[in-house]
């Protein structure tokens, strides 16, 4: 039935904005983090969204899934710190390549697309109730 | 005989199975705001309940002779009606939500739908009231 299928599909963008909002939130928070698990500088995280039929349905019904989490390509972040024990030859040391405002932009882009979908799925809520009201007097 | 509560129930049946799947496109598309390449999709209310109503909906029988053939046959009656939606500004991951287009369609389908459900619910309490004679 198609009001189902929106919960199918509010519900898998849910999920997928909040792994999105999850690794905003890695990002914002290992910012500065000159040593990660693997002894390198922290990698800033971005997800890589695609649409999918969603479980169930038919394939109108397009849902969003988490493909993969790729990490940023972009050059590491040099700060000259000749004192600090992290620096290299040159006095430089190594930090996250997390860009910091594009981080705020992807948070609030995320929750507005959360809200965006909360919003959906309590307008099908609404509906499918009065449908299955229809004949009660 | 088709009756005349059958008759009467018919296009509003009609219409509130092609609201609830344009429900569905919708929330597709809000669902899919962020996700590059995908382009959004609609269908025009007005063809698709025509279309339903003449009974132009039947899926097309296709001769499958080897296994990659596709079946013809839609999931979805309503599915032949499905267009994309027209670009209103293009965005560079080539995705074609615009979020307020989509969030207008799904306020007025949703007051459609509630629409389509109360001209039920007031001919079946208007049956009830002549089966009982009030």
């Amino acid at each position: 039935m198609s009001m189902l299928n929106v919960f199918n599909i509010a519900g898998s963008a849910l999920n997928a904005q909040s792994v999105r909002l999850n690794t905003t939130a890695s990002n914002l928070a290992n910012a500065d983090s000159v040593v990660a698990e693997d002894g390198q500088p922290y990698r800033a995280k971005q997800v890589v969204f695609a649409a999918r039929p969603v479980v169930g349905g038919s394939k109108d019904a397009v849902g969003v899934q988490v493909t993969q989490v790729v990490e940023s390509a972009a050059p590491m972040r040099l700060v000259y710190e000749p004192n600090n024990p992290a620096a290299n030859a040159d006095g430089y040391v190594e930090m996250p390549n997390v860009n910091v405002v594009e981080e705020m932009v992807n948070m609030i882009s995320a929750s507005r697309s959360y809200q965006n979908n909360v919003e959906v799925m309590n307008t099908a809520r609404t509906l499918l109730q009065r449908t299955l009201q229809i004949g009660a007097q | 005989m088709k009756n005349l509560l059958d008759n009467s129930l018919r296009v509003h049946q009609a219409a509130l199975n092609t609201q609830a799947y344009r429900q569905q496109l919708l929330a597709s598309n809000i669902a899919n705001a962020d996700t590059p390449h995908y382009k959004a999709r609609d269908i025009d209310f007005r063809s698709a309940l025509q279309g339903v109503l003449d009974g132009r909906s039947g899926a097309l029988a296709l001769a499958t002779t080897a296994r990659g053939h596709m079946s013809g046959v839609q999931s979805n009656p309503l599915e032949r009606f499905v267009k994309y939606r027209q670009e209103l500004q293009s965005a560079v991951d080539g995705n074609t939500v615009n979020m307020d287009v989509e969030r207008a369609a799904f306020a007025e389908n949703s007051i459609h739908y509630e629409a389509s459900v109360t001209f039920i619910n007031g001919l079946l309490s208007g049956m009830q009231r002549a089966i009982s004679g009030q």
